[in-house]
This record gives C-alpha cells, sequence and structure tokens, in this order.
C-alpha cells in the first residue's frame, strides 16, 4: 500500500542563526518553524481573485511512495502549475519568526545623558516535459497529465467523489476515514482536485533530494484555505504556518479568531539557551487560553523592512518566484523601483484539529498596516567592576529578575521555582533585600 | 411618568447590553478597540445629532440613539484612521436625518456607515471573527433577556433573520454532507448575533406591519447567505442589510403598520410618530 499525504508539510534543513543589530534590541535567536517536527507551511498571495497558493511538503518516508491530493478553488491548467524553491520558504519562514533579543545595563555607576544610549531607528533598505491525455474510468475523468519539475500531476474531474476515491484506491491509496464525505463536499462547492505524485527518473535527473513546494495560481473569489481533508489522516493536532503577501494589510481568519501572541515581553536571561522550548511551551499554553480555537498572530510587517531582523526581508526576485505578481507587473511598466516593496506579509500559526476547527480557514484582508512582531527581551545586568555603591542598580536588578521569573512561568506555565532556580540572581550589597519602605527616604 | 419611561425605553437595556459587550471585548478578547476612535465616535455622534437636532424639525435633543449606533459602530468598525471613525459617526447620523422616506429613515445608521466606508476605502473593515465563541453563549442570552425586555415587541425582524439565516446553513450543510458542527460553528459569531439583535431589530428600520418584518428578515438572511456562500464574500449580513433597505418604504405601502416610537415602545396604536430620530 502506498502512504497518502492529504496536508502538505516541508522538509526543512537547519539554517544558520544570523544576526543583527538594530533599534529594538540586539538580535540573538529565532524560533522558526523547525520546532516542530511536522509542520506545513503555505504561501498566499492574493491581491483581488488573484491567488498564488506555495505548499511546502514535509513528507516523511520514501518518496516513491509519495503522493499528495490537492484541492484548488477551482479549475487549473497545466501552465498555472509550478514547482517551487524550498528555500525561499525557508527564508520566509526565518524572516518572520519570533525573535529573542537582549539588551545590556550600562554601568550603574556612569552618567549617561538619556539620549545617548539610543541607537537610532535605521531602516534596512529592502534589498517539463508534458503531456496530455484524457482517461475515462470509474466516473473519473482525468483532464490532463503531465510532468513538472519532479511531479507527476494529474488534474481530476470527478463527478461523484466515490469516483475520485475508487480511482485513488484502484491505485493503491491509503485513504482516510471520512475522506469521501468531505471530497463529496468540496465538490458540490466547485472546488477541483489534483494528485500529485513523485516522477523518480525526472526527481534523479534533477537531484534533488528533497520534495520541493508545489505552487498553484488560480482566480477565485475565495480567500480561503481548505483544511478538512488534512484533519483526517493526521494523529491528534496539525501544525500549520501561513504566510500571506498581499497589498494593502494584515490578513485574518474572519470564521476564527485571530489573536497576536503576547509579544515586547522580558524575560529571564536562561530563555536564550532555552528559546526553542520557552516558545514552544508558550504557544501550547496560548492556545489552550483560547480553548483551542484561536489563529495566532505571529509576524505582520511591510516587506521592505524589519527590525530587529531575524533575517533580510525577501528580495524582489524572491517575491516574484513566490508569485507576488504584481510586482512583475511593475516591472513591466517600468515604474521606477522605489524602496518600498508593496508587499505585506501576513504570518499566521495554527494549531487544528477537527473538532476544533470543523471549518476550512475563510481569510480577509484588513486595512491594518501596524506593524506587529513576536518580540522578547533579555536585559543582561552590568557585571562589570563598579566604582560607586551600586546597591540600588542591584536591588532594582533583583526585582526585575523576580519579574521576568514570574512573568514566564505566567506564558508558559512552567513551575515558577524551576525557573527561579534557574535564575542567576543578583548579589546585593549591603542590606537584605527585601525593599526598602519608601518612606524610610524620604527625610533621609 | 418619567420612570416609568425610562424603564420602558428598551434603549437603556440596549446601552447596557452594547457597553457590556465593548467592555468585554476590550479587557478580556484585546481584539484592538483603538480608544481614541471610541472617543471620536462618541463625540462626533453627539455632536452631529445635536446640530441637526438644531437644524431640522426634531423636537428635542435624544442622546440615546446616537449612543447606540456610537457603540455599534465601535464594536463593529476597525480602522487604524481617526478620521475615518469620526466619518462614520458623521455618515451615520447624518443618514437618519437625510435619507427619509414617510418620516422614516432608510437605513440602519450604523450599517449605512460601515457599509458607505467598506466600500469606499480600503482603510476600514470589520472583524467578524473576533468574537471568538467562547462567550456565546453569555451572549445569545444576554440578546435573548433584551427580547424578553422589549416584550417581543417588533422582534419578529430578528426571530425571522436567525431562524432563516441558520435554516439555509443547516440545509447547505446536508446538502453538502458535512458534519453539523460545521453550520453550528457558523452560527456562534459574535458579530452575527450582533448584527442579528442590535441591527437588522432597530424598529426604526423595519417594516410598520408584523408580516413584513417576517418577508423583511428572512429576505435579509437569503442575501447574507448568498453574499457569504454563493459569492464567497465576508460580511454577508451587513451587506443584505443594506440592500434590503430601500425596499422596507415599499413592504410600508403594500402592508399598512404605525411608525415604532422608542418612548412610547406600548403605544403602538398612537399612530403616526413625528421626529422621533
Amino acid at each position: 500500500m502506498r502512504t497518502f499525504v492529504f496536508s502538505l508539510t516541508v522538509v526543512l534543513t537547519l539554517g544558520i542563526t544570523a544576526t543583527a543589530e538594530a533599534f529594538c534590541g540586539f538580535y540573538v535567536a529565532r524560533a522558526d518553524t523547525k520546532l516542530y517536527n511536522q509542520a506545513s507551511q503555505v504561501v498566499l498571495v492574493r491581491d483581488d481573485d488573484r491567488t498564488v497558493i506555495t505548499m511546502a511538503n514535509d513528507f516523511q518516508g520514501d518518496v516513491k511512495d509519495f503522493a499528495v491530493v490537492i484541492p484548488v478553488p477551482t479549475f487549473i491548467e497545466r501552465e498555472q502549475i509550478n514547482v517551487g524553491d524550498a528555500a525561499i520558504i525557508e527564508h520566509l519562514d526565518a524572516y518572520t519568526s519570533p525573535r529573542l533579543v537582549e539588551y545590556h545595563d550600562p554601568d550603574p555607576c556612569v552618567l549617561y545623558e538619556a539620549d545617548e544610549i539610543m541607537v537610532s531607528a535605521s531602516r534596512q533598505d529592502a534589498p517539463a516535459a508534458f503531456k496530455s491525455r484524457r482517461e475515462r474510468a470509474n466516473g473519473v475523468t482525468i483532464e490532463a497529465s503531465y510532468t513538472v519539475g519532479e511531479y507527476d500531476i494529474l488534474i481530476l474531474s470527478a463527478e461523484e467523489s466515490d469516483g475520485l476515491i475508487k480511482w485513488l484506491k484502484d491505485n493503491d491509496y491509503n485513504i482516510p476515514d471520512g475522506a469521501e464525505r468531505v471530497v463529496g463536499s468540496y465538490l458540490k462547492q466547485d472546488m477541483r482536485f489534483f494528485v500529485a505524485k513523485v516522477n523518480l527518473e525526472e526527481q534523479s535527473k534533477l537531484g534533488f533530494n528533497n520534495l520541493r513546494p508545489i505552487q498553484v495560481a488560480y482566480e477565485s473569489e475565495k480567500f480561503m484555505l481548505p483544511i478538512r481533508l488534512g484533519t483526517l489522516n493526521a494523529d491528534g493536532q496539525q501544525e500549520l504556518y501561513v504566510y500571506t503577501l498581499t497589498r494593502t494589510g494584515r490578513v485574518e481568519t474572519t470564521n476564527y479568531r485571530t489573536v497576536k501572541l503576547p509579544s515586547n515581553l522580558d524575560v529571564p536571561e536562561f530563555v536564550q539557551a532555552e528559546f526553542g522550548d520557552f516558545y514552544r511551551d508558550m504557544f501550547t499554553r496560548q492556545t489552550e487560553l483560547e480553548k483551542n480555537r484561536a489563529v495566532f498572530l505571529e509576524y505582520a510587517w511591510d516587506m521592505a523592512w524589519c527590525d530587529p531582523c531575524a533575517a533580510d526581508p525577501l528580495t524582489g526576485d524572491e517575491l516574484r518566484k513566490l508569485g507576488v505578481f504584481w510586482l512583475n507587473d511593475q516591472r513591466d511598466r517600468r515604474i521606477a523601483p522605489t524602496g518600498a516593496q508593496d508587499v505585506f506579509v501576513t504570518r499566521l500559526h495554527v494549531r487544528y484539529d477537527q473538532e476544533h476547527f470543523p471549518e476550512d480557514l475563510m481569510f480577509q484582508e484588513t486595512g491594518n498596516r501596524q506593524n506587529y512582531q513576536g518580540r522578547y527581551v533579555i536585559r543582561r545586568p552590568f557585571n562589570g567592576p563598579v566604582s560607586c555603591d551600586a546597591s540600588d542598580y542591584q536591588l532594582s536588578v533583583r526585582n526585575r529578575q523576580e519579574r521576568e521569573a514570574q512573568m514566564l512561568a505566567n506564558l508558559t506555565g512552567w513551575d515558577l521555582d524551576d525557573v527561579r532556580n534557574k535564575i542567576t540572581f543578583m548579589d546585593v550589597d549591603g542590606p537584605a533585600p527585601n525593599p526598602v519602605p519608601w518612606w524610610k527616604r524620604i527625610w533621609q | 411618568m418619567n420612570v416609568w419611561k425610562t424603564l420602558t425605553d428598551p434603549r437603556y437595556y440596549q446601552i447596557a447590553v452594547l457597553g457590556s459587550l465593548l467592555t468585554y471585548g476590550v479587557f478580556v478578547l484585546d481584539f484592538g478597540i483603538d480608544w481614541r476612535n471610541a472617543v471620536a465616535i462618541f463625540l462626533t455622534a453627539q455632536s452631529v445629532q445635536f446640530i441637526a437636532t438644531k437644524l431640522t424639525d426634531a423636537p428635542r435633543f435624544d442622546p440615546l440613539s446616537a449612543m447606540i449606533t456610537s457603540l455599534s459602530l465601535t464594536l463593529l468598525l476597525r480602522t487604524d484612521v481617526v478620521l475615518i471613525a469620526m466619518i462614520a459617526a458623521t455618515l451615520a447620523i447624518g443618514s437618519k436625518f437625510l435619507l427619509r422616506i414617510r418620516n422614516k429613515h432608510i437605513f440602519n445608521p450604523a450599517n449605512f456607515a460601515l457599509v458607505t466606508l467598506m466600500l469606499a476605502t480600503d482603510r476600514a473593515w470589520v472583524s467578524s471573527g473576533q468574537w471568538g465563541s467562547a462567550a456565546i453563549g453569555a451572549f445569545a442570552l444576554a440578546c435573548l433577556g433584551f427580547l424578553v425586555l422589549t416584550r417581543a415587541r417588533r422582534a419578529e425582524t430578528t426571530l425571522a433573520f436567525v431562524t432563516g439565516y441558520a435554516a439555509l446553513l443547516f440545509g447547505r450543510a446536508l446538502w453538502l454532507g458535512d458534519p453539523l458542527a460545521i453550520p453550528m460553528h457558523q452560527m456562534q459569531n459574535g458579530a452575527l448575533l450582533i448584527f442579528a439583535f442590535f441591527m437588522i431589530s432597530d424598529p426604526r428600520t423595519t417594516p410598520n406591519a408584523a408580516l413584513g418584518r417576517w418577508i423583511f428578515g428572512v429576505a435579509v438572511a437569503s442575501i447574507a447567505f448568498a453574499i457569504q456562500f454563493i459569492f464567497y464574500q465576508p460580511n454577508g449580513a451587513i451587506l443584505a442589510l443594506i440592500l434590503c433597505a430601500p425596499f422596507v418604504p415599499v413592504i410600508d405601502w403594500v402592508l399598512s403598520g404605525t411608525n415604532y416610537r422608542w418612548d412610547q415602545p406600548r403605544a403602538q396604536a398612537l399612530g403616526h410618530s413625528k421626529g422621533a430620530f
């Protein structure tokens, strides 16, 4: 029996953690999608009814057993399917990841002019062979079949869902229970399906080890992502990242709550070593607080810049490869290139299952251009030699460390005492660390 | 007399419910209501109401309806431009005084402002998913309480819309072979409930005859469904209401009834009200 995958996911290799320096702290780490063993990543490029979807795949197993059925909102032809570049999605992932930044406390014994330690906010410049045949059997019309990159693509037009299911079964694919019903529902909503199988000959010729993402360009009023088939063959909850590239502003779901993850929070220093765990546990806790029914906003930004940058913004060429078609239009019209990219990116992260997400994700583009990023801050206490009585400073650091511990425990659900044990609390010279009552200072 | 009038005016209850929803939205759901927009909407709405009262033959300045319109706008309108929030309030209250047929305003004020701005600019939108489904139960209870308190008077529009829309959603699910969890999920939408209980129900813009209100409610539900599930556009209900509103005078012409007055919810037999804005 061959394995049959409904939801698309990508195989990722570990990237190099880049560093960058900017106004919003010194960037030290990011929590990208590699935190999860299996995470689907989808890029949706949309303007008016025109959509380009890129689906990355993290199928694990023998590629000769790999096939995927992809529902699309409308009928498509061969030229509308393309094979993309996984590296660009990795770049987009890195650029939009939640990030950890650090600040260093200045020497408490040196009086700075308040403005002197501010770093000015600098804007970063943005930088097949094919054959066609019609085959009719079991009520399934194979409208077309051809090879695109390392994939054999079959466009199916099944009049009845059992026809499509039967064809898949006849071709030895595993069909999860309940698939027939969902396929039937999609067909009645005028959705179409295509099947992508790996063409081993082409794959070895091309020399790609990983499966590259599949891209489809289509025109449809439906701004949505079909997730219902994906919930059928999954064990428990699934991790999905949706990146949207639009022109007006943020994208949000209209049939589920879109919630901003808590951001811009101070956390203890040791989080740097455990940023992945921190992020995973925080995300889990926040989804639980939302009763597993929310879609989380992780990033919303004008693609022209970032601050601090977890990775550079995508180049015009990368964006075009992802299908940002209006950049082509602009180039064709020979409009002088400006600093702005005219692309707004939204990164949504959802953990879904059939129970809590019964309906497909429906989106809308809003006029909201407010920038948002998942940003967590560590503040390094000054640990050089001090030339004055720094007990006030030390006390303030100690109090800050305690607040950070409570914040962390709150965000992640970690045990507060465990958190405290991992913190190297500031030694306070002189009086006990108990805060001095405010009235004692008045008449000193 | 005044105390009795206060108690029977359903708008106080409406303000209380909308106010609680706003508090809940801001402090529990944290769904990004900008306080500057809220202030701008409230001040502009009351100013326009005051000026328009002076300029027209309206008998006295009545802040209550403008207050309800402000609350509805604050709950539903999203924009990051304060000027748009002010324009919304001006359009809403202004439409009450300017767009009138047979002594009734044609459009629900907040609805008119929302649709005009959504179509005219891309800086205004409605976040219909932002209510989540967690507190829907309490929310629906508050809405039902509103019906009870107003003694279900003129509530046919709401009932017709809710039952019509639910029937279409469940019918669609049965036709598609979808699990019923899907239409259940679609009904559990906070924005839909606000619309059903506080916008389409507005007795000043619904037909005067009971039968007319049933027809109107079902028509809005059908068009809302078509927009949402045939044309796949968001905000079906809000768009459907504005499309149906111009037919209210026609329904009133065919089916006679009396205009509604907020201060006399029980005095339906008093005949035409003059100057209730």
